[in-house]
């Protein structure tokens, strides 16, 4: 897993609330088996018309957002599918951080698993990022997992929280099933003592 | 002591270890797999040199992408071919039995699971699919994952879990006649939110719960990822036992007594506190419709389409405006009056015998409307099978629905069942996301007898006016 420790990048923003996975990554890509290759599908339905020409109405297309590293989005994101191609489809198309006011649980721990980061911040820090980021041409934040905050420069500063142990896990992109490994013995005392 | 939730006996029992400051790490006594979220999981474990740690707990099908036509012919659609060669590669390899689409015990993972004997009160089960949560049904933790715990509970058995909450839905009587655990749930939804359960286990209780059937029950703790929560449970009884006894994998004889006698320990103590309370009035649950593109967005069949503008919150408004524009609806059209194109009468919420029995109930003697193409998509090769001994393929055919075979199929098109764009679907499937059927593909979340009963009509209708 990639590790996160800070990332300062321009925020695109994604103003719906209860984004599923099934338009993060509709289904007709998850037929592949590949682990890598999906950021062209990310948003497929709503980024292309049909004939498949970009859909310049759909944000991912304005051409202020093309480097955008940062989304912030309306709660509930990632609401649906377990599919864990939406957070590789995200990461592989450049996104390092997602900001909302709430996730979907399995969305949430997809992301983590893959060392994109999720950012709960309160409604109001959200709509003023989403505000901002659609006002303000280039606007950025640095999001900094060390100090769990989010700031713009010029300003504006809010706290995150994460679970301790993800938190760890994140900063320095360990591997979950070798950490669980290392605990081999509780398992198999486990599975002795249930016999 | 103060007593436990069903859900805190269960978790109890499985923390294999756990520390402060870390979530803990549960054993898994059930892995489903299918052919969609597996694959890299599988090629993970290969790449780091790991080995599947308990094939014996681990069950694999083909369902997401076959077809449901004839199974004789190849599959026209090389990539899925190309998936499911790689399940049938990995369950060699690994040693895992697999249900591929010549077995006789295929169908849908949610629905094998239990057909099969393999889902029991008691266990955690996890799966690759937000829709494990179905298996709560029998008092069990069941709760959907990522790929890249997949592979964690392939190379482990075990998943690490922070504790979730948890939250009561009591179902305060009787469901009044004409309504079925569909449109319970679908009304359950209506009422939390789509994000109301985030973070939650959901435990539903109350008589509406109880007198529901297995396969109700089955229903209604499917769609609580629809909800928000990952899980949904439903304590163990009488029923739950009845339907487990003489399944192929569940214990036999004197050890299925005694798993009996271990699992009537199971529900919530007397004295147990839930961390919510949500109170269901069931007295006032009719028939229910969705009308828009997620399972909040419903109301009841009888209702109107309802006035973006009279959503409080700005975000739900536009996201109501939204829906209306994707669906193609004018607000304050009476439910009732909107005509439909296509029936899909399946899925793992609605694909059980019980649902098809209802549904062929309601058009036995009848004709499918001209305007309309409907189809049934059996939840199991074993489904089907029973269907067909008691005439109910006979009943949907002589309506003229097409009678397929056992997958997901239109619940999530991934196969080549798929709505055209523009066309509206009267589904018993469980998301009406936009694009879900089919690209740009209308669908309406109803319970198998409205659907069956749309079919006929050619809209929607109050099936407790339905007369045949
Ligand atoms: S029937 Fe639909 S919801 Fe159920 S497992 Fe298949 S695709 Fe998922």
């Amino acid at each position: 897993m990639d590790a996160f420790t800070v990332h300062t990048g321009v925020v695109m923003p994604m103003d719906r609330v209860n984004v599923d996975t099934d338009q993060i990554i509709p289904k007709q890509f998850l037929k592949r088996v590949e682990r890598t290759g999906y950021e062209d599908f990310l948003f497929f339905d709503w980024r292309f018309h049909a004939d498949g020409s970009p859909n310049e109405e759909f944000v991912l297309n304005f051409p202020g957002y093309k480097e955008a590293s940062v989304m912030v989005a309306g709660r509930n994101f990632g609401c649906g599918s377990s599919r864990e191609h939406a957070p590789w489809a995200l990461q592989q198309y450049g996104f390092r951080t997602i900001i909302a006011s709430s996730f979907a649980d399995i969305f949430y721990n997809n992301c983590l698993q893959n060392g994109l980061l999720p950012v709960r911040l309160s409604e109001k820090d959200v709509d003023h990022i989403m505000i901002q980021a659609k006002e303000v041409p280039g606007y950025q934040v640095t999001v900094d997992l060390a100090s769990c905050t989010v700031s713009d420069g010029q300003g504006f500063s809010a706290a995150f929280s994460l679970d301790e142990f993800k938190r760890y896990c994140l900063l320095n992109g360990l591997d979950d099933i070798g950490l669980t490994l290392q605990e081999e013995g509780a398992i198999t005392t486990f599975e002795s003592q249930r016999a | 002591m103060p007593g436990k939730t069903m859900f805190e006996k269960i978790w109890d029992a499985h923390v294999v270890a756990e520390e402060p400051g870390k979530p803990a790490l549960l054993y898994v006594d059930l892995h489903l797999v299918h052919e969609v979220t597996s694959p890299q999981a599988f090629d993970g474990l290969r790449m780091a040199g790991r080995r599947v740690r308990r094939p014996d707990l681990t069950v694999a099908t083909a369902d997401h992408d076959v077809p449901t036509t004839d199974r004789s012919l190849p599959i026209e659609d090389p990539i899925a071919v190309q998936q499911l060669e790689h399940l049938s590669n990995d369950a060699r390899e690994f040693n895992i039995p697999l249900a591929d689409i010549h077995s006789p015990l295929q169908g849908i993972v949610h629905v094998i699971g239990p057909e099969q004997g393999y889902t029991q009160p008691g266990k955690v089960i996890v799966c690759g699919d937000s829709h494990t949560a179905t298996h709560g049904a029998f008092g069990a933790f069941a709760l959907g994952v990522g790929t890249s715990e997949v592979e964690h509970v392939l190379a482990t058995q075990t998943l690490r879990q922070a504790k979730q909450k948890t939250m009561q839905v009591d179902v305060n009587g009787p469901l009044p006649f004409g309504v079925t655990a569909k449109d319970l749930i679908l009304a359950i939804i209506g009422q939390i939110g789509i994000d109301g359960g985030t973070g939650h286990v959901i435990e539903y209780t109350g008589q509406g719960i109880r007198d529901l059937s297995m396969a109700g029950r089955m229903t209604v703790c499917n769609m609580s990822i629809e909800g928000g929560a990952r899980a949904g449970m439903v304590a163990p009884d009488e029923k739950t036992f009845d339907y487990l006894r003489g399944r192929a994998n569940a214990p036999q004889g004197d050890a299925f007594d005694e798993a009996v006698e271990r699992w009537k320990q199971l529900p919530t103590d007397p004295d147990a506190a839930y961390d919510t309370t949500v109170v269901i009035d069931a007295a006032s649950l009719t028939p229910m419709v969705s009308w828009g593109t997620n399972p909040g967005q419903v109301t009841q069949v009888t209702g109107r389409v309802p006035d973006p503008a009279s959503f409080g919150n700005p975000a739900d408004r536009e996201s109501a405006e939204r829906a209306l524009r994707y669906m193609g609806l004018e607000p304050n059209t009476p439910m009732e009056e909107i005509p439909i194109d296509r029936v899909f009468i399946g899925s793992c919420t609605n694909s059980r015998i019980e649902d098809l029995r209802d549904a062929a109930a309601v058009v036995q003697g009848l004709r499918v409307s001209d305007r309309v193409g409907a189809m049934v998509v059996p939840g199991s090769y074993a489904i089907k099978q029973q269907a067909e001994a008691e005439g109910l393929d006979r009943i949907f055919l002589d309506a003229g629905f097409e009678w397929r075979n056992a997958g997901c199929s239109m619940c999530l098109a991934m196969n080549p069942d798929q709505l055209l764009p523009g066309e509206r679907c009267a589904s018993t499937s469980n998301r009406n996301f936009e694009g879900r059927q089919g690209k740009d593909g209308r669908t309406h979340l109803v319970s198998p007898q409205m659907a069956a009963a749309a079919a006929i009509a050619g809209h929607f209708v109050d099936i407790r006016e339905w007369k045949n």
